[in-house]
């Protein structure tokens, strides 16, 4: 139920960017979700056109993708793919590991159009 | 994680800012701006803020988070009780409405602010950071920040604590940790709570709860305490002890 809360804050940052660049209008906002950064991208989704409202964003398309969970052994030093509650090595099974991707929460980048001179 | 120094560029991640990666993209008349920091990246600022703000008082913050009734408010209660004569502790209470718990810890003694956060699900820096307005860090030793029961949101919002601190009662069940990845692993200590239950719901196994805290690639302790029987909370007590005493010559040092 946080993902509204996200969203202003990602709306914040975007008009707070849109207006450095001079912007005239944005277009896209384009943002990555790991699995384990707590936020569910479907109700990211939903909940950005009602942050956007009203901002220099409110006609963008909010462009999820979404980041696989990798983590590294620091027993076997290899990486490999796990599950948000199994972040075990998929090859030598210890628990030990480092999380390479997958917590993300980040804005990538906007595309938007420059006011004319 | 930061987003200043790039630490958040990972191969994982960095084919997205390299040419021909999706940041490259134009069309005509468009421009990509690329980006690349945290969506809370507000938020986050303001916790780093307040984090600064609590070595600068050497105060030792600490976050509790939990689902709703799983005893975070009757643990204070008895952590004060054992460790106001040893540290000037404060409290910030964050609840939807209600000032019930910040009067409860009032009644031990100490300084409590409480947060209504309305319809917010989580606390956020911003919250925290207009309570400490309120109170006098230089005399603090302790701060426990008691966040809104819920075991999703609250995690992912940085306040500034040195130290996250989840509950995990008896009465949920041992698999609270494989349900609920996101707060688990962020979790600097898992307490078992209300453990005087366990002779009774005996599919409570504490050792379970451990191993899928293990598969979250978690080594953090786990304490095994009844608020009601005081069973296990000098483990407990130590361990706060031993941070306030590290965060001391870490701050003096």
């Amino acid at each position: 139920m946080h993902e509204l809360s996200v969203c202003q804050a990602l709306i914040d940052r975007v008009t707070l960017i849109a207006n450095e660049q001079n912007a005239r209008q944005v277009f896209s906002v384009r943002v990555a979700v790991g699995p384990l950064s707590g936020v569910e991208p479907q109700l990211l989704q939903q909940a950005y056109p009602i942050a956007a409202a009203g901002s220099i964003a409110a006609d963008s398309e909010l462009e999820l993708e979404t980041l696989p969970i990798r983590v590294l052994c620091s027993s076997c030093d290899q990486e490999s793919d796990a599950l948000p509650n199994r972040l075990v090595c998929g090859h030598c099974g210890d628990w030990r590991t480092t999380l390479v991707s997958g917590d993300e929460l980040m804005l990538q980048g906007i595309e938007l159009e420059r006011e004319t001179a | 994680m930061c987003d200043t120094c790039g630490c958040n560029i990972t191969h994982g991640n960095a084919h997205l800012i390299e040419p021909g990666g999706p940041l490259e993209k134009t069309d005509s008349g468009r421009e990509a701006v690329g980006v690349l920091e945290n969506l809370l990246h507000e938020n986050n600022h303001l916790a780093q803020h307040n984090r600064e703000h609590f070595d600068r008082h050497h105060t030792l913050a600490i976050n509790l988070m939990s689902a709703p009734g799983s005893g975070k408010t009757a643990l204070l209660e008895k952590t004060i009780a054992a460790l106001k004569d040893e540290f000037s502790i404060a409290v910030i209470e964050g609840d939807l409405e209600t000032e019930n718990d910040a009067e409860r810890i009032r009644r031990q003694g100490v300084e409590a602010i409480q947060i209504s956060t309305g319809s917010a699900c989580h606390l956020d820096a911003h919250m925290v950071h207009d309570a400490l307005h309120h109170m006098k860090l230089d005399s603090v030793d302790l701060l426990f920040i008691e966040n809104v029961g819920n075991l999703v949101c609250p995690a992912s919002f940085d306040l500034g604590q040195h130290y996250n601190i989840t509950l995990l009662s008896v009465p949920e069940g041992d698999d609270k940790p494989a349900k609920y990845p996101v707060m688990f692993r962020k979790s600097d200590v898992v307490m078992i709570s209300k453990a005087d239950l366990l002779p009774v719901l005996d599919d409570f196994q504490p050792d379970r709860a451990r191993e899928y805290l293990h598969d979250l690639a978690s080594d953090a302790p786990v304490f095994e305490v009844s608020s009601k029987t005081g069973q296990g909370m000098e483990l407990w007590l130590d361990w706060i002890r031993n941070q306030n005493r590290l965060a001391n010559v870490r701050q003096t040092g």
